[in-house]
């Protein structure tokens, strides 16, 4: 899979170029997932085994399980997200089982949005958020690299500019 | 406090802006005055043991002490909202300052209007004012004018119109009230049929009717019973007769100004949407209205909250509206509609084949419901995003459902499409939105 250095996308009318997530989103959703299930069964075990006795603590084991299962979905999730930029708009698509795929004409945004939280900045990740004027309009890219997400808001907002039409 | 206050606005404009401010009509304080009275009641009504223990204890004496403080502090809060309110228009933009201690001001940029409606609730019509209250795009707050003289509140809005549509600011002035085209006027009495046909009228009535006799004869508590048969019996009341008298002598009309919109018997409503601002037009046909061929046409304008375009109407006489609302556009008939792959009803049985779908050069149009159809129309020049989903059981049967978001923060969806002419769909919709937009009128209208 191609990470976003995004340089080298030709933009053509064409069939699109599509471009997933780099990794690091899915590195730091793993960690997250890790992290805060691997407190919760050790916190359920010592708890359980503390008041019911061993038997019991083997619950704890439920968390561990779950983190299993999400470290499988986190994967898949991660390798539906795609995006495209095409010589008009702008092309998302994700999901694994409800599929969305969203199609933007640059003519139509209003505001191109980067943010990046504590989390997020700690992991030199970057998320990019396109608003029209219709606020159904879900168009979120998350987890860029910051300096894809910039090369990504500047592109828009200058394309957005030269093909600007309103409501 | 009120004076150096003035002094100051009055001394500043001259050197600023040449621009002259008006005030609000003298009557303005007067709506308010009623706040006080409105207060007592509720708090009587919500405690009403309170209320009876506190009225024994009431002498006249303190009755009048009450009545000589609450009087002039309503009169002074009245008076100085209205001499604080201030507004003004300039060449490109509407400005209305308000505020005794925190003071706002809002800049209405005339291009970007959605919408002007004059209204005149019954009092004011007595009193000879109206209110002008302007639709813009993301505002929460609506802005308004309240109250303006009658004369002056048309004087208003034919100047804003007029400058909003590009004319030169010192001819706006002479340019008048455009000329308005009657396109349909509905009877009374098909009003009134319609609402007897409606399912929502009656339901709310026999809402009413049964619920609290069976409330009675389960509780015997007659506060409970009185809780609910108030407003239910108002929800009835709103649906019947509020309907009625709020959309009496509903009249579309056509201007250069765009789409007048009148009605109203006791509250008159004067609504003018500017041409080219209407996103979505919904015609919606009950089930009871088929056999006389009526509908009903709904319509979405960004910013806006009236969405009846015409209350009831013959669907030819309906179709031509439409026709001048969105210019160029023909509703597409039942025919034209293609429904959803037969598979399709392993997902909506049954109702499946309420769903339709049209594309024409100037039109996406969605059709949907089995025994209330629906009818969206959507420009492509208004298309401001378009989606594709599709849900698990849905790719099992190689079906998707194509959203199309317009700015009046609607979505008309079609669903159940075949997943490849979905996919063909979306990208061939993003195109027409594109260039849809080239042929559609530039925001200055008449420029």
């Amino acid at each position: 899979m191609e990470t976003g250095s995004g340089q080298d996308t030709e933009v053509t009318g064409g069939e699109p170029v599509w471009i997933g997530l780099p990794p690091g989103l899915l590195r730091m959703r793993r960690m997250l997932l890790v992290v805060w299930l691997g407190l919760l069964a050790v916190g359920l075990g010592l708890l359980l085994g503390l008041l019911c006795g061993p038997f019991w603590a083997a619950f704890a084991l439920l968390p561990l399980a779950l983190a299993g299962w999400g470290w499988v979905v986190l994967g898949r999730n991660w390798r539906s997200w795609r995006y495209a930029e095409r010589a008009n708009d702008l092309l998302i698509s994700r999901g694994v089982l409800w599929r969305e795929e969203t199609v933007v004409p640059y003519g139509r945004m209003q505001l191109v949005e980067v943010t990046s939280g504590p989390v997020e900045r700690h992991f030199g990740l970057a998320s990019v958020q396109l608003h029209t004027a219709a606020a159904a309009t879900d168009a979120t890219i998350p987890g860029l690299d910051p300096a894809e997400a910039e090369r990504l808001r500047d592109r828009l907002t200058e394309l957005g500019e030269a093909r600007s039409a309103g409501l | 406090m009120t004076t150096p206050g003035v002094d100051d606005a009055v001394a500043e404009k001259p050197e600023k802006e040449p621009v002259s401010e008006r005030r609000l009509h003298p009557i303005t304080p007067l709506r308010r005055a009623w706040a006080p009275v409105a207060v007592v009641i509720g708090w009587a009504v919500h405690d009403p043991d309170q209320a009876q223990r506190q009225l024994t204890r009431l002498t006249t004496t303190t009755l009048l002490i009450a009545l000589a403080v609450v009087v002039p502090a309503a009169a002074l809060y009245g008076f100085l909202t209205w001499w604080f309110t201030h507004f003004a228009v300039t060449d490109t933009e509407l400005r209305i300052r308000t505020g005794l201690l925190f003071r706002r001001t809002a800049h209405i940029r005339l291009e970007r209007i959605q919408a002007i409606d004059v209204t005149q609730p019954l009092l004011a019509r007595v009193a000879g004012v109206a209110k002008l209250r302007l639709d813009v795009v993301g505002t929460d707050k609506k802005d308004e004018l309240a109250f303006l003289g009658e004369d002056e509140a048309r004087a208003l809005r034919a100047e804003l119109l007029a400058r909003a549509a590009g004319f030169a600011p010192e001819t706006a002035h002479e340019v008048g009230e455009a000329p308005a085209r009657e396109l349909l006027r509905t009877p009374p009495r098909d009003l009134a049929l319609s609402l007897v046909l409606t399912g929502a009228t009656w339901g709310a009535l026999v809402a009413a009717l049964v619920v609290p006799p069976l409330l009675w004869w389960a509780t015997h508590s007659l506060w409970t019973v009185l809780a609910t048969a108030v407003p239910l019996l108002g929800a009835a009341g709103a649906s019947s007769v509020g309907r009625f008298v709020s959309e009496y002598d509903w009249t579309v009309g056509e201007s250069p100004d765009g789409l007048r919109i009148d009605h109203g018997l006791l509250d008159r409503t004067h609504e003018t949407v500017p041409p080219g601002r209407v996103q979505t037009v919904r015609i919606v046909e009950p089930l009871l209205w088929r056999r006389r061929g009526w509908v009903r046409v709904e319509l979405d304008v960004a910013g806006s909250s009236n969405s009846v375009l015409v209350p009831v109407a013959p669907r030819e006489a309906a179709e031509a509206v439409v026709a001048r609302v969105l210019p160029g556009v023909t509703v597409p008939p039942l025919s034209a509609l293609a429904r959803p792959p037969r598979r399709a009803r392993r997902c909506v049985p049954l109702w499946w084949r309420g769903h339709g779908l049209a594309v024409t050069d100037a039109v996406f149009a969605s059709r949907q419901g089995l025994l209330r159809r629906s009818l969206a129309l959507v420009p492509h020049a208004k298309v401001q995003s378009v989606r594709v989903t599709q849900g698990p059981w849905e790719r099992l049967w190689r079906v998707a459902d194509v959203h199309v978001d317009t700015g009046a923060n609607k979505t008309v969806t079609a669903r159940l499409r075949d997943a490849q002419e979905a996919a063909e769909l979306l990208g061939a919709q993003a195109e027409r939105s594109r260039t849809g937009r080239k042929g559609a009128r530039p925001d200055r209208w008449m420029v």
